[in-house]
């Protein structure tokens, strides 16, 4: 009896991957998903941190798609490894510090490793060509097979039609005429085959499926790099960048604004890392002071701590400091005005 | 045999990716208290259970932390 053979599924959490999965389940292909976590997928996060975003309860769309499909999957964290694509990315950066082209190419890559160490027999993904401006068009798709190593291991289902034969076609593991051969940004093919399947409340499209595409994002980034005076970041570095308003009063030091009692309670968790500020006499939010600060800088946070507070109005605002080094003392300062705060300031 | 994981101060995916990590390292049958801050687990940790052949047996939350019990399924191994 021929053995059945197995197939490891990027799964995004996305549509197209839903369905190129889908697709090769129907050849009683045994499909188990796969899914990377760098730091930067939006995907990924359920974790609603602003009380505005509480009352919308969130779901990982990659355990999702896998539920639906009725297959396994597989978080595999490469925070670490990934650091590379960002900082150094051999094909560039899309239109802010998306590394798309070398992204794919790395999780393929990733994929490959996993097929050999479980014995699997080739690796699937959502991609068609023309979808993506970077990393899903014609003359860039044969890149990412070779340089992942997975060359004709790798199979494409929603576009296989249109790409060269692969392996699973050539020996016959799959029929390449139940493919198919989308191509273009034009996602009506797949709504239709989404129906054609039965499936509803997919995650819809909205921006992409990582921070690095996202515009503010990407800018302070650049901004943390530009800070540090080198190009390197940490797990907090990253997930920092997306709470709370940023502003940069002097190159030196920067400071994160909780915006709500939600963004305060998860900077909380941080304050033993970072000198940090609060109003005691007025309500107002946790602050905290990134970089190097000498007195005056230190003021200087305190007075724009007061400023977001419920105190901005008044002449004088108790501001509690916590310095990194666990020393502690109140400054009483008036908060600055708005006219002292330039808009260059805010990232 | 009951383990622990201290998944505090994680975000979601994290806890996770910590508790497949955990589960790998265990037998079928073995329980896995995982203590967590992220709401988001109470979502995400039951639907990984769901579709790698554990189960969910007991969520419980006290002063702001969940603890999710699992069983280990022979899936997971």
């Amino acid at each position: 009896m021929t053995p059945q053979r197995k197939a490891v599924a990027l799964i995004s959490g996305g549509l197209d991957s839903m369905l190129a999965a889908r697709l090769i389940l129907d050849q009683n292909i045994h499909i188990e998903g796969i899914n990377f976590y760098t730091g930067f997928c939006v995907e990924g996060h359920t974790h609603a941190i602003r009380n505005k975003d509480r009352s919308k309860p969130k779901r990982n769309n990659a355990l999702w798609v896998a539920e639906q499909l009725g297959i396994r999957l597989h978080i595999v964290e490469v925070i670490d490894e990934y650091k590379d694509i960002v900082i150094n990315p051999k094909h560039g950066y899309g239109a802010n510090l998306n590394p798309c082209l070398d992204c794919k190419g790395f999780m393929v890559r990733k994929a490959v490793e996993w097929m050999r160490e479980n014995d699997f027999d080739f690796i699937i993904t959502g991609e068609v060509i023309g979808q993506r401006p970077k990393s899903q068009r014609r003359d860039t798709m044969p890149v990412v097979a070779r340089e992942s190593g997975a060359d004709e291991l790798l199979l494409r289902p929603l576009c296989a039609k249109l790409l060269p034969l692969t392996h699973a076609e050539k020996e016959g593991w799959v029929d390449r005429e139940k493919l198919m051969g989308f191509n273009g940004r034009n996602r009506k093919p797949q709504m239709a085959l989404a129906a054609q399947y039965g499936f509803k409340d997919y995650a819809q499209p909205a921006g992409g499926c990582c921070f690095l595409t996202d515009e503010n994002y990407a800018r302070r980034l650049a901004d943390l790099w530009a800070g540090r005076g080198q190009r390197d970041y940490e797990l907090d570095d990253i997930m920092l960048l997306k709470v709370g308003r940023h502003l940069r009063p002097r190159p030196h030091f920067k400071l994160i604004v909780g915006r709500d009692e939600g963004e305060n309670n998860f900077l909380r968790g941080y304050t033993t890392r970072f000198t940090h500020f609060y109003a005691k006499s007025h309500l107002g939010p946790l602050v905290l002071l990134d970089g190097e600060a000498d007195k005056r800088d230190v003021r200087l946070a305190a007075e724009i701590t007061a400023r977001f507070g419920k105190g901005r109005n008044a002449d004088k605002v108790v501001i509690s400091v916590h310095e990194q080094n666990g020393e502690e003392r109140d400054l009483t300062v008036t908060p600055l005005t708005p006219e002292c705060m330039p808009q260059e300031w805010y990232l | 045999m009951t383990h622990r994981l201290d998944a505090r101060n994680l975000i979601c995916p994290m806890p996770v990716i910590r508790t497949q990590d955990k589960i790998k390292t265990l037998a079928t049958g073995d329980r896995l208290e995982v203590t967590c801050t992220d709401p988001g687990a109470l979502n995400d940790i039951p639907t990984w259970c769901r579709i790698n052949g554990h189960r969910i047996v007991q969520t419980r939350s006290k002063n702001h932390e969940i603890v999710i019990t699992i069983e280990v399924g022979a899936l997971g191994q």
